[in-house]
């Protein structure tokens, strides 16, 4: 993992220091909301329904065992002993005081994370594919080129006041796990098809929200010793021509739209031509600095199978689901990694409490190099464990409420926080969310369904990527009560799409119904063995649209 | 803040979130005939006329500058056993807490006996 140095030290203890000044003079009168407001947002303090809301930065969904222990801590001394991960890959508490978040930030900073630039309208939080440096189809770890990237944006003096914000995913994997064609830029490390040579395929422009966009490659080959500088001219570029005037046309999915794509290609080399390169640029050395970070841990040499696992999984059906549920295979012969779902039947996707975090971090140390990831799933990982150890790990999971076997089932769903915190929302999610977990929590019928993404968002915003989910769930308001619109055929995946709705908005208690509707057409139609989103590209929407409409007007 | 252009129907109550918590807060009527503010939703002051409602709409503008509260504004309300409940979803759930953490909140009785904090 990376670890900071004197200068990205230094940089945020001073920025802890100038925020617990500012929120001295807010509490005094000396600043007002008006001024206050912009301050606290640069440090990732917004003002929610029912109280300030923090969020937390884990740059690139990476943490170690310590930091996890200082989240739990902060929740259970400053919160209300719990934490949301979201999908962002950060980490929201929904009740701190402000007068304690200085103290919060400073018990941050001593785990070396942050809190800054998770809000406004400057580059956030980079984000990667939660299975870097262990999955099998990976090329190369992209965490190296995160947080290059990290510290290049952070506090870039050009680009602190964007038209809007900014959002950069990447992933080094030919599957694409990031969501990286739904991203501002979306940076996917490739080979050259001819030398082999390893550098960058760019992708701009993709974005969900209300105007839901599919990025568009402009780069199809980068080296990469020209990132940044490529990065720069892209950003001066949408810094100068991205609109202004219109905050919802001001992302820069909707200069790219509104000029082109071969347009806005032109522009960006235009003025990456004109950059002096080798002054933007990152330093070799200090490039193989961060590289060294990443390197992977000291695994054992380990036989692919273990026979203690083979001998568990027999002895325990429970154990066995679990395993076959949640395990992703890894690039070392012997490991593999955990995704621990936080998407227990009923409760609210993504919560986490700080007995629970204290335990994955625990087990982390123990069993996983001391290194765990968030996904934008709203899951942990545990990157690195012994397949000898899956047992263990599972007896210590069970307990705590976390052994749930549905990574990427119908209940693994997705769900902002939607208007039961959000003060942007609305309507609510989580209990849409928690509604149709129950209707198919059986663990058969999960099973049984396969793969299927659930996505939920509580307004347009789409911070539960609604449109991306093969089944996509966003609320509304209509006339007055909370109204769920439905989207089908969406793919977060390389093959990104957006999901087409498939009639007039229902209420909550119907929702269930719905999915229950679409699940029973692709039962019908499926083939052996496929799942559910192939059945949806195959059939067309027509079927499932017939069966929306019974329901929607049974309804009417 | 509401003013009578985008003043909701009546009646109506004022909230806010404290500056210092950022907790919903309600203005309330004072022992002494002055405003104040409570957590308690239940004791919330209700405007029925649009006297009553001038008056909480210059109580916001002072409190907002007084950086007591921010966010404050009207908020049209029925008027029930228990008191006033505001007709919008979405404020109703700023009365009570996340709906789905009945523990938390209002709902679970947080806080709601303590004044705007000092």
């Amino acid at each position: 993992m990376y670890r900071y140095d004197e200068f990205d030290e230094r940089f945020v203890r001073e920025r802890v220091g100038q925020f617990r000044d500012q929120v001295a003079r807010r509490l005094d009168g000396s600043l007002t909301e008006d001024e206050f407001k912009p301050l606290r947002l640069k440090n990732g303090v917004y003002l929610q329904l029912h109280a300030y809301m923090l969020r937390i930065a884990i740059p690139y969904g990476t943490l170690s065992a310590r930091q996890l222990r200082q989240l739990a801590l902060i929740g259970e001394r400053y919160d209300r002993g719990y934490g949301h991960f979201t999908t962002r890959q950060n980490l929201q508490f929904n009740w701190p005081q402000l007068r304690d978040v200085p103290a919060i930030l400073d018990l941050l900073a001593d785990v070396e994370m942050h809190c800054i630039q998770t809000s406004g309208n400057c580059i956030r939080n980079v984000t990667a594919d939660h299975f870097a440096g262990v999955a099998q189809d990976e090329i190369e770890d992209p965490r190296a080129v995160c947080e290059l990237i990290r510290q290049w944006s952070t506090a870039h003096p050009e680009f602190s006041y964007l038209p809007r914000k900014f959002k950069i995913a990447a992933t080094g994997a030919q599957h694409d796990r990031a969501v990286i064609k739904a991203h501002d830029i979306g940076i996917r490390i490739l080979k050259h098809p001819q030398s082999g040579e390893i550098g960058y395929e760019i992708s701009v422009g993709g974005g969900l929200g209300r105007t839901p966009m599919i990025g568009k490659v402009v780069r199809d080959f980068l080296p990469k010793t020209d990132l940044l500088a490529y990065l720069e001219a892209v950003m001066r570029v949408y810094n100068l021509e991205g609109r202004r005037d219109n905050k919802y046309k001001a992302r820069v999915k909707i200069l790219v739209h509104e000029i082109g794509t071969d347009e806005f290609r032109r522009r960006v080399e235009a003025e990456f031509a004109k950059l002096d390169g080798p002054s933007v640029n990152a330093d070799p050395e200090e490039l193989a600095r961060i590289e060294s970070y990443f390197t992977p841990p000291a695994y054992q040499s380990l036989p692919e199978d273990s026979q203690a696992l083979a001998v568990a999984k027999a002895a325990n059906p429970d154990f066995a689901r679990w395993v076959d549920t949640n395990l992703t295979p890894h690039r070392v012969p012997g490991y593999s990694a955990v995704t621990i779902s936080l998407k227990p039947v009923g409760l609210a996707p993504g919560d986490a409490t700080s007995e629970q975090m204290r335990l994955v971090a625990d087990l982390a140390e123990r069993y996983s190099f001391d290194e765990l990831r968030v996904t934008h799933a709203q899951n942990l990982v545990l990157p690195h464990v012994r397949k000898d150890d899956l047992f263990a790990i599972w007896q210590a999971l069970v307990p705590v409420g976390l052994a749930t076997a549905n990574l990427g089932l119908i209940t693994d769903i997705i769900a902002c926080p939607g208007l039961d915190y959000c003060a942007l929302a609305t309507a609510r999610s989580i209990p849409i969310a928690q509604a149709i977990a129950q209707r198919f929590a059986d663990v058969e019928r999960q099973a049984s369904i396969g793969e299927l993404n659930i996505k939920i968002s509580g307004c347009i915003n789409a911070c539960g990527h609604h449109h991306v989910g093969h089944i996509g769930v966003l609320g509304l308001e209509k006339r007055g009560i909370e109204s769920y619109q439905i989207t089908l055929g969406g793919e977060a995946t390389e093959n990104a799409s957006i999901g087409e709705i498939l009639g007039p908005g229902l209420p909550a208690e119907e929702v269930p119904n719905a999915i229950e509707a679409i699940v029973g057409v692709y039962e019908r139609h499926r083939h052996d063995g496929e799942r559910f989103i192939e059945t949806v590209k195959r059939v067309g929407l027509v079927p499932f649209k017939t069966a929306f409409k019974e329901l929607a007007d049974a309804v009417a | 803040m509401a003013s009578s252009a985008t003043r909701p129907p009546l009646p109506a109550i004022l909230l806010a979130n404290d500056l210092l918590d950022g907790d919903v807060v309600f203005a309330i009527g004072e022992a002494d005939g002055s405003l104040g503010w409570t957590r308690d939703p239940g004791l919330a002051l209700v405007a029925t006329d649009d006297a009553a409602a001038v008056r909480l709409e210059g109580f916001a503008t002072a409190e907002l500058a007084a950086q007591h509260v921010v966010d404050a504004y009207l908020v049209d309300v029925e008027l029930g056993a228990a008191g006033p409940v505001p007709r919008h979803f979405r404020e109703r759930f700023k009365t009570l807490g996340p709906s789905n953490r009945p523990d938390l909140g209002k709902q679970a009785g947080e806080g709601i006996a303590a004044r705007r904090s000092v």
